[in-house]
Parts: C-alpha cells; structure tokens; sequence
C-alpha cells in the first residue's frame, strides 16, 4: 500500500502544516546512502581497491624484481627470510610477482569487458530501442556467438589467431559482446515501455535525444552492474587461457601463467603452487559480491 | 446477539531500516454476522492494512501490532501459526483486487477450488469436484461444469473474480474479508460483483468487510461505513447517517468532493493539501492542517472517538456542533 | 493573465471557429497477435476499426468505454504514438503527414497528451525542471528561456516552482506528480491536450483538485480537450460532447445532455444504469446486463454489442450498425433506423 510522501499537494490553498523537507535527494545520492550500509560490498570495493592500487603502483613499491631468477632458491616456503610468500620454481620472488601478476590479469580481465560493453552496450540499447527488424537482425546475429560455450568459443578463437596479449583480448571481447548486448537489449526494451518515454516522443524529440537524455540513465546502471560480474569470469577465461598456454607467453607474470608454471611443484608445495589461484579467487569473488551489493543498492523503487 | 469480530485499539507499525510508518493508530470496530460493514478511506488511510491484520498477512518480521482482534472471542493477534492457519480459509476468507494473484496459471479453477476443499475438509476427490461445482453455481458462473475445465487465463475479468468468490467461500466462512474486490473491473461488470457479494452475504448470512476507496461502492454493499483517515477511523455510522448527515469535515469534504454528473458548471470542492507523513505516532488531529474548520482545541491534543447519536462515532472536537 | 502563453507564439488558428481543430476520418487499428510456432500472425485484435470523429475549437469531448474498448488506442492514433492502418487526420484543415499537409512533429507540437499513471510517465532519474524543460530545449529554446519557461508552467499547475523544480519524481505525491504530468503537456503551448485517464488513479479529494484546474487551465490558455475515461460522472462534469465506445467502435455521440439525459443505444443505457446510486434507499436490484465484454479478438459479427444485448435480433448479427444521426445525437443501433428490420425500429 503506498504511502504518501510527506508534503503538500496544493494550489497554494492548503493551511500549511508541514514543512517540505527542504534538500532533495537524487536517485545516485540513495543509491550511494545504501551502499554505505551494506559492509560486504564496502569490505570487497576495498580489497579490490587494494589490488588494483598496489598493481599500478608495483614499480613504486621497491619490490623485489618479478623477473629475477636464481637456481639456488627455487620454491622457498612461505615465510622465508626476505621472501615473504617463498619463490617460484625459478626462483623468482612470489609475492612480488603475484602483484606485478595482477597488473596483467586485472587488465586482461578489465579490458574486453568495458571494450564488449562500448560495442554490445550500443548493440543493444540500439536494438531495444528500435525494436521491429532492426531488433531482429542485432539480436539474431548475438545469438549465433551465444550459441557457442564462452570457454569454448575464446580457447578457439585464442588458438586460431595464435597465442598473446593482443588476442585473447581480442577474443574475450567478442565473447562478452553477446551477453551485455542481450543485458542491453533487455532493460532498454523495458524501460522504452514506459510512458514517460512516449511522452518525450510525443514531444517531437528525435531518437538520439530521447536515448540521452531519457533512456540512458535508466540503463546504464543494471547494465554496469552486469558487467562488473563479468570482471570475474574474464580475469578467470584470462587465467585459463594462459594455463592452456594460449594466452601470456613466459616470462610475463601473470595469475593463469603462474599457474600452469607451478604445475610442477604441487607435491612439493602446494600452498605455494595454490598462491595465483587465491588471488584470482579472491578478486574475481569480490567482483562478483561488488556487483550484486551495487545491484542491490540500485533495485530500489524509491 | 454478540459480535462476529471485535477489533479493539489496533495499532499496526512497520518497522523497515529507512524508515517506520504508524500505518494503524487505535482502531476499534465490530462485525456483526450477516452484516456489511464498509471501511473508505484514501489511499495509505490504513484501510488496507487493517484489514490484512486480521488475517496477520503482514511480514512478521517487520510489524509490531498491539491492540486486539477477537473471532467469536478468540484472540487473533497471539494466535499460534497452526491455529492461525486453520483459521484462515475455514473461518476468515478473503477476496483481492486482482484475481490473478489468487490462482495458480498451471492449473484450472476446478482443480484449484477442489484441492482447497480436500485440504480444508477432507471429502474425496470426486466429491470436491462437485463441491466446486456447486461453489461456481451460486456465484452464477454459466455453464459451471465446462468452467471448472479452464485455466485462469481463459476466463475474462469478471469470470475469475466470480471464481475467487467460490474458492473464499469453499469451505463456509463466517467472515468475509474483501480488498478492492471490484476496483480492477468495468463498470458493468462491477455492478454485477458487487450484486453477487450482497446476496451471498445474505444466503449464507456472512459478516463482510468491505474495503475501498469508491464511495459509490460503499454506498451500494454496507449496512454500515467507516471512514479512514491517517490511520485512525474519523466516523462509523449507518450508510444513511453517512450519506445523509456525515459529520467528520473529512467525511463531508470527501463526499462533496465526489464528482456527481450533477455538479456541471460547479466548482469542486476539493479538499485543500495530502494526507499526512505516517511516520509518527500522532499527537493532535491529523486532519487539522487540511480541515476549514481548525480550532487551537484541534492541535492541543488528538480528539477521541465520541457518539453523536444512534450508534454514529465521530473523532472530531466539533461533532456536537451542528453542521 | 495570460502571462504563459502569448497567443502569438502558438500555431496560430487558421480556419475560424467554425472549422475543426482536428478530424479523423476511418481511423483503424489493428494489433498482430503472434502464435504458432514460426511466429507467426495468427489472429488480429481489431483494437479500433473505422472510427470517425471530429473536435471542435475549444470544446472538451469526453471518450467513455470500458477496457479493451479501444480508447487509449484512439489516443496514441490522434497523437501517432502509434501509425494507424488506415485512415487519415487533418488538424485546422492541414492534412497530417501527408505532401502538402503537415508533418507529424507539427500536430505533436499543437497536440499533447496526458498519460493516467503519472509515475511511470516521469523518468524517474530527471528532476521536474529536467522533465519540464525537455521538450522546449529540444525544439530549441536556449536553456535560460526554458528554465523561466519552467517556472511559468509549474506556477500554472499550482505548484510552488522554487520548491518543486529540483526535486525528483518519487518525492512528490500522486497529485503532485500529476499536476507535472499536464504542466509538461503544456509545455509546447499546444492547441489540445489529449488527457488519457488523466485523473483515474487519484484519491478522490486530490481528482477534484486537478479537475478544477483543467477547467481553469481551458479558460486561461485557451485549449480543447479530449478527455478518455471510464468514470462517467468525471465525463459528464467536464465534456461538452460524449463519445462512447464498445470494442473499436464508436456505438453513440452527442451532446452531453443528450447522452446522459436521453441515452438513445442500450449499451450507454447500461453503462449509464450501472453507476452505483450513491442512495442506500435505491439500491440497484439488477445488473443492467450480463456478462463481460468480449475479447477484441474475433469480434461479434454485426453489431458488437449483441452478445450482451437484451434486444438483439437476427439482424443484429447479419447487419453492422452505422452510426446515424437521430435528432440529438448519432447511435450505432438498429433499433433507432427506420427499416432496418429490428422489430423494434421504426417503419420505412
């Protein structure tokens, strides 16, 4: 039952008695009071802010070198002198790689995600909001790559092009397009539902206007939100792909990379050998916790 | 003869992390048997919601209650869940605004009136079939024994408002509580429901409260009316007393404001402002700050619920004077 | 007084008091119902289906039907939210989107609409002077204009603009938010404003506040209304005209007293009788008919009403009624034409 909101309804008639709260509140500011109140997104925004900060600042850190190898301390167990977390079977400082590691693998992750929501995102607010052919035509197209598993279609795509940086990229982009170009599609059909946006083209604006002004703040944020939940599964396709060796060549550290090079030494040390696979754990988990806390924040009807 | 149900000083509060709402402030009022009492209100009045203590359908979690509400002298509001729940449906029905809600689409209506038969009473399954027949025959469905062979969806407006008369009224309550019944219907099928609710409340001498925000509505199904506003009932009376001499500002202003095929030419005469925030428990006339007639008296202290005659309540310092 | 709208920034009136503002000659609206497994268009509701009707200058002419009778479609066709099929509309004598005639962004700027749930027709993310001040900015008002434009609007509507402006959708009351709803209609300073259940889903008290100001606003800017709504006491305070719909079709259409004081069809009959009495002494005793209205799929053939008709005869399902005039007004119903062969017409 709805409540009505503390205020006059008059024509300057009414005997006031009660004063309109004078500040407003935008839709963003709420969302944001809300954010503050939820502590597991808060504790995982600063995990990740925490990651992402001491990988772009590594070089700043006075880090041991990533690259620097030694056949004497191979696979040192955690807590050694001056090797915090051990060393690599090369030899190479762990804990200083795994931050230099996050460097790639958060950029592996982050990259096809915001390239795939610029292309899918325009796909599909484009789609839902002409609907009819034009509608037909995006969507039909999505779901030929749609019908191909994700990890599938990027281990083919990364092992046709040839392994590196630059193609799994490229192939993880064309992976994530269909979904947010779907997502889009799917709130931007919903929102041109509502009347408010036949009013505004009642008023005789033209369609780019109206998909500023009207329909892209309604959009934006559902769309935002799924995509942040993809940060996860790319940093994880990213990883996979070089395990598989389709991805980062050696000697670059990265999370996968270091992964598959561990391989080796799980019966030597395993908490060693797991140490890459936890710090994708727990990015791509707090990427995901981030993403339903924003939603959460955003799904109110004020 | 005593009262079916007794509402005593009910008092609803929902509690979320935002914000709290005295959705009910001290509400009192009896449903005989075989009696039609209407609750009119606005909407956020508090009509809703004291209709739906009745059955305790708000979230546990999120509600404090206080106050009493007894059926046939049994406490409701302490009730276990189990006797609660046997009471729903065999002793307390309910019909909503929107049928769809009340049936699942899977299904059809004869199974789902059947099902609720078997579960309240026990009867066999070929027995409960005809039980819903008969159920679907005295809410005047055509051709009930086709009827009972659609699903939800087949069946226009009308039809399934009809079917969720039988199904409230397959296992012979005493009460009947309806929300809006008709609001989400045509006028010509309104008329219709609304005849149907007052015969079956006189075949099976039903008590009925009857939620809404038509006065039209109220006018044509109540024996008796009480009007809402903020949370707190302002006026109980006959509907003759209503109609003819209402005499809470808010009673009159809302039947003057009433638009009548009449009045063309006129000027309405609106009621200035909104309802008031429920967010606190309130300490003199809610109505004040919008009522032509506001004295000091009406802010000092809230007015209490005082008799102006022949079983005619009215919460208003000024009852006593004449109109 | 008429501080908002000086008369020469408006379209100008071109053809006299004598000539409609706006006609609509055989509009038809047919909706494709997808089934099948390819798809595929299986079965059309026939939502409105040849209606005629023409609004005089300065008029108010009230549309009553039930659901599904195709009103909001009339609507949504008068302002080309949604392409008719067929038929064609001239506003002041120019003809719309046609060569020659004018395009469909001018009748948008001289027509406006009114939507009935005022929430989901304010972007919920835009302040009221955001809302406001979208249409004028994009038909090119530099933005100092359209925010003094703003003001103007929100004082015409009765709302405070210093207080109002900044504030958001969710913030307001129903009533409120209603009162954007029409002061944004105005905006363009349009020549009719098409108000679709405009006060349908609002509490009594606050319904007569906004209707006394549509009165108001009529008087002081000048405007004609079409005024859609299934409350028939609210159609018959504020038409100077009624038309009356049942499934696409328009069954009856005259003068307000006419329709409501000598109702010449039996389905503006029964609507009529089916109000409640607002008399606990004269209660009604009986439906004045039976039944739903039929789905818009697959119409009754002949005249639509006969399925729920308590006259209906055979010619009544071979024949479909046109709307003719009798002295007062124009019905749809074979009853009322001299020998149409109902045994209760007239004789040739």
């Amino acid at each position: 039952m709805a409540i009505q909101s503390p205020s006059l309804d008059i024509a300057g008639t009414a005997p006031l008695g009660a004063a309109l709260t004078p500040v407003s509140r935008g839709y963003w500011q709420s969302v944001r009071r809300r954010l503050g109140r939820d502590p597991v997104t808060l504790i995982c925004g600063a995990v990740l802010l925490l990651i992402v900060t001491s990988a772009v600042f590594a070089p700043l850190l006075g880090l041991a070198d990533p690259y620097k190898t030694s056949m004497i301390r191979r696979l040192y167990p955690l807590g050694s002198p001056n090797f915090l977390l051990g060393t690599d079977e090369l030899g190479r400082d762990m804990f200083s790689r795994l931050i230099y590691g996050g460097r790639l693998s958060l950029f592996m992750g982050v990259t096809p995600v915001a390239c795939a929501l610029l292309i899918g995102g325009s796909l599909g607010i484009a789609a839902g909001f002409s609907g009819g052919w034009v509608n037909m035509m995006i969507m039909r197209i999505m779901d030929v790559f749609y019908a191909f598993p994700s990890v599938l279609l990027a281990i083919s795509l990364s092992g046709a092009m040839g392994a590196g940086a630059e193609n799994t990229l490229l192939a993880l982009t064309l992976v994530f397009i269909p979904p947010i170009c779907r997502v889009s599609e799917s709130v931007t059909t919903q929102v041109r539902g509502f009347d408010f946006v036949d009013a505004a083209r009642a008023s005789g604006a033209g369609a780019l206007t109206i998909v500023r002004v009207h329909v892209l703040g309604n959009v934006l944020g559902p769309i935002l939100v799924y995509a942040t939940s993809l940060i996860s599964v790319a940093i994880i396709l990213a990883a996979g792909l070089s395990f598989l060796g389709l991805g980062v060549k050696p000697p670059e550290p990265e999370w996968g990379l270091m992964l598959n090079t561990l391989r080796q030494a799980i019966y030597v040390n395993p908490v060693l050998a797991a140490l890459p696979g936890v710090m994708i754990f727990i990015t791509s988990i707090c990427f995901n916790l981030m993403s339903d806390g924003l939603r959460a924040a955003m799904d109110v009807k004020a | 003869m005593s009262a079916l149900l007794e509402v005593r000083d009910l008092d609803v509060t929902f509690m979320t992390p935002d914000r709290t709402v005295h959705a009910v402030n001290g509400v009192s009022f009896d449903v005989k048997r075989g009696e039609t009492l209407g609750i009119l209100g606005e909407s956020g009045s508090g009509k809703s919601v004291t209709l739906r203590s009745i059955l305790r359908l708000h979230p546990e979690h999120r509600t404090r209650w206080s106050g009493s509400i007894k059926l046939e002298g049994v406490e409701i509001l302490t009730m276990d869940r189990r006797t609660l729940n046997d009471l729903r449906g065999q002793k307390i029905a309910m019909i909503f605004q929107e049928p769809a809600t009340a049936f699942d689409p899977v299904f059809t209506i004869g199974h789902q009136i059947a099902e609720t038969v078997r579960r309240h009473t026990g009867k066999s399954e070929s027995d409960a079939l005809k039980r819903a027949r008969e159920l679907l025959e005295m809410v005047r469905i055509p051709s009930p024994a086709q009827r009972l062979k659609a699903y939800p969806h087949e069946m226009s407006g009308g039809m399934r408002q009809r079917a969720m008369i039988a199904l409230a009224l397959s296992c012979n309550p005493s009460l009947l509580l309806a929300d809006e019944p008709t609001t989400a219907l045509d006028a010509t099928v309104q008329i219709q429901v609304l005849l149907l609710i007052r015969e079956l409340q006189r075949e099976l001498d039903l008590g009925v409260i009857f939620v809404t925000h038509d006065i039209g509505v109220a006018v044509e199904v109540s024996d008796r009316i009480g009007v809402m506003y903020a949370g707190k009932l302002v006026e109980l009376a006959s509907v003759e007393q209503m109609v003819d001499a209402p005499r809470h500002p808010y009673s009159r202003g809302l039947l003057a404001s009433t638009v009548q095929g009449s009045m063309r030419g006129q000027r309405l005469e609106a009621i200035p402002g909104a309802p008031p925030d429920l967010g606190e428990v309130p300490t003199a006339c809610s109505f004040a700050p919008r009522c032509k007639f506001a004295e000091p008296q009406c802010v000092s202290a809230p007015p209490t619920l005082g008799s102006v005659g022949d079983s005619h309540l009215v919460r208003c310092v000024r009852a006593e004077a004449p109109a | 007084m008429d501080a908002l709208v000086p008369r020469q920034d408006r379209a100008k009136d071109r053809g006299g008091p004598a000539q409609p503002l706006l006609l609509a000659e055989g509009l038809r609206k047919h909706f494709p119902v997808m089934g099948g497994l390819l798809g595929r268009t299986t079965k059309v509701v026939r939502a409105v289906d040849d209606l005629s009707l023409s609004v005089a200058k300065g008029e108010t002419l009230g549309v009553v039907g039930e659901s599904g009778c195709g009103k909001s479609t009339v609507a949504r066709l008068l302002i080309r939210l949604l392409k008719p099929d067929k038929g064609t509309m001239v506003l002041d004598g120019d003809p719309v989107d046609e060569p020659h005639g004018i395009t469909v962004a001018e009748l948008r700027r001289q027509v406006q609409m009114v939507f009935q749930d005022s929430y989901a027709s304010l972007n919920p993310r835009l302040t009221i002077a955001e809302t406001l001040a979208f249409a004028p900015k994009a038909h090119g008002l530099p933005a100092s204009e359209a925010r003094e434009r703003v003001r103007d609007l929100l004082a015409k509507v009765g709302l405070e603009p210093d207080t109002y402006m900044e504030r958001y959708p969710h913030e307001l009351s129903g009533g409120q938010r209603q009162r954007v709803n029409i002061a944004r209609a105005l905006a363009l300073r349009p020549r009719l404003v098409i108000l679709d259940e405009a006060v349908s889903a609002l509490d009594k008290s606050v319904e007569a506040q906004v209707l006394n100001m549509l009165v108001d606003l009529k008087d002081e800017l000048g405007l004609t209304y079409l005024f859609i709504s299934h409350d028939l006491n609210v159609v018959q305070y504020l038409s100077d005209r009624v038309l009356v719909m049942y499934l696409g079709k328009i069954v009856e259409l005259g003068s307000v007293e006419a329709i409501y004081g000598n109702p010449q069809h039996p389905y503006t009959r029964a609507l009529l009788s089916a109000r409640p009495s607002m008399d606990p002494r004269k209660r009604t005793k009986e439906a004045p008919i039976q039944g739903d209205p039929p789905n818009p799929i697959d119409p009754p053939s002949g005249c639509r009403f006969r399925t729920r008709c308590p006259f209906a005869e055979d010619v009544c399902a071979r024949l479909e009624p046109q709307l003719a005039d009798t002295r007062a007004q124009a019905v749809a119903c074979h009853m009322r034409v001299a020998g149409s062969g109902h045994s209760k017409a007239a004789a040739p």
